[in-house]
C-alpha cells in the first residue's frame, strides 16, 4: 500500500536505498549530498538496514571502495556532490569499462572556480563521457522513483548509473511524496545475482587488465553498443514501474508537445518553471510546449526528434557551460538529434541557473517570445546565448 | 612453524610463470613470496595498485595469477580492497560467500608512499581486515625511474639527475614504515629478500593471519634503475641488511622487534658501489657525498636500535 510521507530529496533517496538495503555503501560527506549518507548512517546505527558503511576519506575512496565491493559481488552505492563527482572522475571510466553496476545518487552543484555549493549540472555534464547511465529529476517524487528504477536498470544492463537531483532546490527542498512499502520495493529490484564476481569460489575472477591497442578499441565499442542496449531496459523499468505505482516514465516529458509551434528543452527542476511559463502562455492562446529530459546517458537521440519534428523554433537549456564556444553541452546533442529532420527548426541554447543562478518564470516567458520572433524572422541572429546574467542578458558577445 | 625454503619452494605457485617483469626484477619475487604464505586451502583477492606489476602481470587476455584479482588505478589500491573486505563481510553475513578469503594488496613505492597515501593511511585506519604490501624499489620505474619519495639521498633517478649542480636526490628517504607504525597496526614489518626467504615468508604469513590491517614494507630492487646485474638482486638485498641500509623489524601490536643484527655492520659503500644509480658518489671530490650517507643510516640505525630496546 502506497503512503504518503513529506521528505526532502535528499531524505527520499536515502529512504530509497534504506527499502532497496543494498550489502554496501562507500561514501563522503560533500554539501548537498552530505545528508544521503548522514541519514543511512543513522538507519544502520538503529539496525533498519544490513549495509556495510564505508566511511572512506574522500571521493576518490569511495568510487574506488565501490568498486571494489561491486566488483567483489555486493550491491554497491554512493552519493556525491560537484567536487566530490569531479575527484572521482578517473574512477568513473573505470567503474563503467569493468560494467559493474554501481549506483549514485549525484546531488548536482557547480564545480568550483570560484567556489560555490549551489547547483547547476556542471558537474554530471563533465561525467557525461564517463559511460555512466545519466537519469535526472524534476521533482522529490522522480528523485524517489528514479533511484528504484536505477537498481534494474544498471543490475540488467551491468552499467553504472547515477540518479541526479538539483542541489538544494529538490535535495533540500520539502514535498509530499508517495512512497512505496519495503516489500514492494524489495520485490522490484530483486536479489543481486552478479554474472561474475571476486568472491565466487567456483571461478577467480580478474578485472581492471591492461588493455593494449590490439584489444582496447573491442572494449571501448562493447561499452558504446551496452548503453545503446540500456536504451530498451530504461523503458522496461518504465514499464514495470508504472504498471507498480500508475507513475509514468521515459526518456523525457512532453508538455503540452502536440500542438507547439515553439518549445523548450530542459533538465532537471527548472522544468517546473518552465511548465508555468508555458500554462501562461497557453492561457494567451500561444501554441507553446516544453521537454523535459529525463534520460542524459544514453541520449534518446531519435525519441527527442521526433518529439520536436513539427516544431518551427526550440530553445535547450543549459545548466552548464562547456566553454567550447559553440554552446553547452545539452544543446550541442539535441541540436545534433534534430539536424536528421526533413524540416529542421531553429535550435538555440541558453546558458541558465550556473551556480545557483534563479531562473524565473517571467525568464522563461521570454525565452518563449524570443522563439516567436526567431520563427517569425526566419533569423535566429546568435544562437549561443545566456539568460539571467548581468553584463548581457540574452545573448553572449 | 618449522620454516622450510625447499617445503614452501614445492607448494602449488600462485603466481604464475610467463609475466611479463624484468628478469632480476624484486617486484614477481615479492609476490610469490607473499603469497606462498597463504596456507594451502584459504583463498585470497589480490589488489594492485597500478604499477610495473600491473602491467606486466595482467595483460588481457591472460592474468598471471590463480586467485581473484583486481586493479583499479593508481592512487587508490587500499581503498579498492577495503571495498572487496567490506562485500566480503557484507556477503558472508548474509550466507551468500561460505569460504575463507584474504585480501591482500600490492602496490609500488609510487602507489603506497606517494599517491596512494591517503588511500593506504584511509584503509589503514578504518581498520579492514587486509594486508598491504608495498613493493619498494625506491623510484617510479614504470613510467621510466623517477624519483620517489622513497628514492634515497644520492640516487641517481631521471627527475633527479646528477649534473654539475646536482648530486642526484636532495632528500632523504621518506620512513612509511614509522607512518604506518603511527597508525597503531596490529602487526607491520620491513623486510627484503634475505637468505632463505624466512624472514619474508614469516612475516608475510603473520600479517596475513593476524585480524585487522596489516602493513608490509618490502625492498624490492629493480636491476633497471638501480642499475645492478640482474643475478644479484639477492646480493643487493643482503648488502642493504647487512649495512643497515634496510634493517628487518617488526612491530607487533606496538612492540618494536628487531629482526636481524649484523654481527659486524657492513660499511654503506658496499651497497652502494654495485649499483650505477649511485656511481657518481664514487667520483673524485664526492667523497663527502658518501659520508653524509653513512651519517645518516648510522643515525637512523641508533634510533631504531634504541627503540626496539626499550
Amino acid at each position: 500500500m502506497a503512503k504518503q510521507d513529506r521528505m526532502s530529496g535528499n531524505e527520499a533517496v536515502a529512504y530509497a536505498m534504506k527499502q532497496i538495503n543494498p550489502d554496501v555503501m562507500g561514501a563522503f560527506p560533500i554539501t548537498p549530498s552530505t545528508e544521503i549518507p548522514q541519514y543511512y548512517s543513522e538507519y544502520i546505527a538503529d539496525g533498519e538496514v544490513d549495509t556495510e558503511f564505508i566511511t572512506v576519506e574522500s571521493e576518490h575512496s569511495a568510487m574506488a571502495s565501490v568498486i571494489g565491493s561491486s566488483a567483489a559481488g555486493a550491491r554497491s552505492v554512493t552519493a556525491t556532490s560537484s567536487c566530490g563527482l569531479a575527484y572521482m572522475w578517473e574512477l568513473l571510466y573505470v567503474a563503467a569499462s569493468m560494467r559493474l553496476p554501481i549506483t549514485m545518487a549525484v546531488v548536482n552543484r557547480a564545480l568550483t572556480g570560484p567556489i560555490n555549493i549551489n547547483n547547476d549540472h556542471s558537474d554530471s555534464m563533465g561525467a557525461r563521457d564517463s559511460g555512466w547511465i545519466q537519469i535526472y529529476a524534476e521533482t522529490n517524487q522522480e528523485v524517489y522513483d528514479n533511484f528504484i528504477q536505477a537498481i534494474p536498470i544498471s543490475e540488467r544492463m551491468r552499467l553504472p548509473i547515477m540518479v541526479c537531483q538539483d542541489g538544494f532546490i529538490t535535495s533540500h527542498g520539502v514535498s509530499n511524496i508517495e512512497l512505496l512499502d519495503d516489500e514492494e520495493v524489495r520485490d522490484f529490484v530483486g536479489e543481486y545475482e552478479p554474472e561474475h564476481f571476486l568472491l565466487n569460489s567456483e571461478e577467480p575472477y580478474a578485472v581492471g587488465p591492461y588493455g593494449i591497442s590490439a584489444y582496447y578499441m573491442e572494449a571501448k565499442r562493447a561499452q558504446a553498443q551496452s548503453m545503446k542496449d540500456s536504451m530498451a531496459v530504461i523503458m522496461d523499468v518504465a514499464n514495470e514501474f508504472k504498471e507498480l505505482t500508475g507513475r509514468d516514465y521515459g526518456f523525457f516529458e512532453e508538455y503540452m508537445m502536440g500542438d507547439a509551434e515553439v518549445a523548450l528543452v530542459v533538465i532537471g527542476s527548472s522544468a517546473g518553471t518552465g511548465k508555468e511559463a508555458v500554462d501562461r502562455l497557453r492561457g494567451e492562446g500561444k501554441k507553446v510546449g516544453l521537454i523535459k529530459l529525463r534520460v542524459f546517458r544514453p541520449f534518446p537521440r531519435k525519441p527527442l526528434a521526433y518529439a520536436m519534428c513539427k516544431v518551427k523554433a526550440v530553445a535547450v537549456m543549459d545548466k552548464a557551460e562547456s566553454f567550447s564556444n559553440s554552446g553547452g553541452p545539452l544543446f550541442n546533442e539535441a541540436r545534433s538529434s534534430l539536424y536528421d529532420l526533413p524540416n529542421k527548426p531553429f535550435v538555440i541554447n541558453y546558458i541558465y541557473g550556473l551556480g545557483g543562478r534563479d531562473i524565473t518564470v517571467e525568464d522563461f516567458y521570454e525565452i518563449y517570445q524570443d522563439l516567436f520572433v526567431i520563427y517569425r524572422t526566419d533569423d535566429p541572429e546568435d544562437v549561443y546565448r545566456y539568460i539571467g546574467v548581468r553584463d548581457s542578458r540574452y545573448r553572449y558577445e | 612453524m618449522a620454516y622450510s625454503l625447499k617445503k614452501e619452494a614445492t607448494k602449488p605457485e600462485r603466481l604464475a610463470g610467463g609475466h611479463r617483469l624484468c628478469s632480476g626484477c624484486g617486484a614477481g619475487v615479492a609476490v610469490r613470496g607473499v603469497l606462498r604464505a597463504l596456507d594451502e586451502g584459504d583463498r585470497a583477492v589480490v589488489t594492485n595498485a597500478t604499477s610495473c606489476l600491473e602491467v606486466s602481470t595482467f595483460i588481457y587476455p591472460n592474468t598471471a595469477y590463480y586467485d581473484s584479482y583486481v586493479h583499479s588505478a593508481f592512487a587508490c589500491a587500499a581503498a579498492t580492497c577495503s571495498g572487496v573486505e567490506t562485500a566480503y563481510r557484507a556477503l558472508k553475513k548474509k550466507g551468500k560467500v561460505q569460504d575463507n578469503y584474504k585480501f591482500i594488496t600490492f602496490g609500488g613505492d609510487g602507489g603506497t608512499y606517494d599517491i596512494g597515501i591517503q588511500s593506504l593511511s584511509g584503509a589503514m585506519e578504518r581498520g579492514h581486515d587486509m594486508v598491504y604490501v608495498c613493493y619498494d624499489n625506491e623510484a617510479y620505474m614504470n613510467t621510466g625511474i623517477q624519483r620517489s619519495s622513497a628514492t634515497p639521498r644520492f640516487a641517481n633517478a631521471t627527475t633527479s639527475p646528477v649534473g654539475t649542480q646536482s648530486a642526484g636526490k636532495r632528500q632523504t628517504k621518506k620512513d612509511l614504515t614509522s607512518i604506518m607504525a603511527a597508525h597503531g597496526l596490529p602487526y607491520l614489518a620491513q623486510t627484503t629478500f634475505f637468505k632463505d626467504m624466512r624472514d619474508l615468508h614469516t612475516k608475510a604469513h603473520r600479517a596475513i593471519y593476524t585480524e585487522g590491517p596489516c602493513f608490509l614494507n618490502v625492498l624490492a630492487p629493480c636491476p633497471r634503475g638501480w642499475r645492478y646485474e640482474e643475478a644479484k638482486l639477492q646480493e643487493v638485498c643482503r648488502l642493504a641488511v647487512e649495512s643497515c641500509v634496510w634493517p628487518l623489524y617488526e612491530i607487533i601490536e606496538g612492540q618494536y622487534v628487531l629482526n636481524y643484527e649484523p654481527k659486524k655492520k657492513l660499511p654503506v659503500v658496499d651497497f652502494l658501489k654495485m649499483q650505477g644509480r649511485f656511481s657518481h658518489m664514487f667520483k673524485k671530490g664526492n667523497e663527502w657525498m658518501i659520508d653524509e650517507a653513512q651519517e645518516y643510516v648510522d643515525q637512523k640505525w641508533e634510533t631504531l636500535l634504541r627503540v626496539c630496546r626499550n
